[in-house]
């Protein structure tokens, strides 16, 4: 089954690490990317921080134009940073690869993809 | 484990000093409160977990260290002011209104850019209390000593405490006004990180750095303000250049010359993100401008590949809206790439009045004058510069220029 492993983490914490801290992180993730590698097609999406999105609001009535919105959907604590999606055996498999890229300044949401379009399909 | 932990106490200072400054109506004991709060937060989230509102913790646990402390205080003088007299009605952990965050975020920093403190004290004052540097790093990037530096920021906090500024929430054109001076005394304090000088590359890309998070901190709370956009948008493509800008024995190295594979290519794009969003909400304004100029630069796949054309224009537009006899020299450093050098030498004749103790006024005289190959007087331009007060690093490209020259000359006369 292909799942998603989602991180969140509060925008710039990462930014505000010491240089040895910055590089344990991404040690991490040159290690998870390289075992996805080896094992088949893999897809792996780092965000631009917040500050940088805009949202389209849900249309009021069908027809009308969205309404865009400058900035992030929310003001929330933590924020949608990236993701990984990859086919794993079962979720025991998916939870030892998203450890792979554990830290003190990431929350890791591993949850299983319902359907995949485009470069990397389920169908 | 407190190396993890000091990464998220820094991204949340700016909002917690603000609020607890609202609070206390002092911003000494906001600073304290905060320090303590970090320091509980240490023994406490080590043994506990990580919250998960690490913001929420912390401005709880500071309010009421804080509160202690003015407690102490009152039973020591015996004074009980009406002020903190009812703080204890205060429900402490209602959710943080975004609007009321967003006011005490910038009556902070505009706090720090009170009109009684100059420039640099300003810009000192917001690295100390916003970004929470130290007072020796601070006084590092400044080329002063530690106690100087000192002296100098707790001048600057009975300055602003004799002159406080007002707590009610502000008018709209209050506000405007307030974001304005926010984000002009952010872009100098980039500025100041990004001149030359002796002072060492590290603590200037911090001060740098910290500019670009409080720029981004300004597009978080005010998400629908073009200018702020840009703002940040143009710190993000200069900072991306900052290793392509120096080479190995610390010397500068013009633009032009600049190894283009190191500059720092996600940071370019984040700048062009930043410039469309900017580009969405409209208005352009100083900094709309000077980022697209930014942009054009970064976009360039070589110096020579540069569209002048584009950036003339852009200049053009900036001096409209900023017509200072500086931003004039850089339009017409733009318009002798698309006109030619004398074009440009007869242009700056009307600026030799206004800028004739500006250096890069002679520095580029100096380089027009050795284009149109009149070696003598580019080298007696240069000579001017060199009286006027450069940094070393500058010192260094001017010296050899001048070595230049006077190389051409005899090549030329022998």
């Amino acid at each position: 089954m292909m799942y998603a492993i989602a991180i969140y983490g509060e925008a710039g914490v990462f930014e505000s690490l010491p240089k040895d801290k910055q590089d344990e992180v991404m040690s991490g993730h040159g290690d998870l990317q390289d075992a996805l590698g080896k094992r088949g097609d893999y897809l792996s999406v780092k965000l631009m921080p917040p500050s940088a999105a805009v949202t389209v609001e849900p249309m009021q009535a069908s027809g009308q134009k969205p309404l865009i919105v400058d900035g992030p959907f929310a003001e929330t604590k933590e924020s949608f940073l990236g993701f990984y999606a990859a086919d794993f055996k079962d979720l025991d498999e998916a939870l030892d690869y998203a450890r792979v890229i554990s830290s003190p300044v990431a929350r890791l949401e591993v949850r299983p993809i319902a359907w995949a379009g485009g470069v990397m399909s389920t169908d | 484990m407190s190396e993890w932990l000091e990464a998220t106490f820094s991204t949340h200072r700016p909002r917690a000093i603000a609020a607890l400054t609202r609070y206390f109506r002092d911003v000494e004991i906001a600073e304290d409160a905060f320090s303590e709060a970090c320091v509980k937060a240490v023994a406490d989230w080590q043994a506990n977990a990580v919250p998960r509102d690490p913001l929420g913790w912390l401005l709880h646990v500071a309010r009421n260290s804080g509160l202690d402390t003015v407690r102490k205080a009152q039973r020591r003088r015996d004074i009980l002011t009406a002020q903190y007299a009812d703080m204890s009605d205060v429900s402490h952990d209602e959710p943080a209104d975004p609007h009321e965050v967003r006011d005490d975020v910038l009556r902070l920093l505009f706090i720090c850019c009170h009109p009684a403190l100059d420039r640099q004290d300003q810009i000192a004052l917001a690295l100390r209390i916003v970004a929470g540097l130290s007072v020796e790093e601070i006084a590092r990037g400044f080329l002063v000593k530690a106690r100087t530096m000192e002296q100098r920021l707790t001048r600057a906090k009975k300055k602003v405490s004799a002159n406080p500024v007002t707590f009610e929430t502000p008018s709209p054109s209050e506000r405007a006004e307030r974001l304005g001076e926010v984000s002009l005394m952010i872009y100098l304090m980039f500025n100041e990180g990004w001149s030359t000088s002796n002072s060492d590359t590290q603590i200037r890309l911090r001060v740098c750095e910290e500019a670009i998070r409080l720029a981004r901190l300004l597009v978080d709370l005010f998400p629908g303000m073009g200018e702020q956009a840009a703002l940040l948008s143009l710190f993000l493509f200069q900072h991306a250049r900052r290793k392509a800008r120096q080479d190995e024995h610390g010397g500068l190295v013009a633009l032009d010359d600049q190894d283009r594979t190191l500059w720092d290519r996600p940071a370019m794009s984040e700048g062009f993100a930043m410039l469309q969003k900017s580009d969405r909400i409209g208005h352009a304004g100083p900094y709309r401008i000077q980022a697209a100029i930014a942009a054009e630069h970064a976009r360039a796949p070589a110096a020579d590949q540069t569209d002048w054309q584009t950036i003339e224009a852009h200049y053009a537009a900036l001096f409209v809206l900023q017509p200072t006899p500086v931003v004039r020299l850089n339009h017409i450093a733009a318009l002798a790439k698309t006109r030619g050098a004398a074009f440009a030498l007869a242009e700056m004749d009307e600026l030799t009045e206004d800028l004739i103790s500006y250096r890069w006024f002679h520095t580029m005289r100096g380089g027009l004058l050795e284009e149109t190959g009149d070696a003598a007087s580019a080298g007696a331009a240069y000579r001017t510069a060199l009286t006027l007060g450069p940094t070393e690093p500058e010192r260094a490209i001017i010296m050899g220029k001048i070595a230049a020259c006077k190389k051409k000359r005899q090549h030329l006369s022998g």
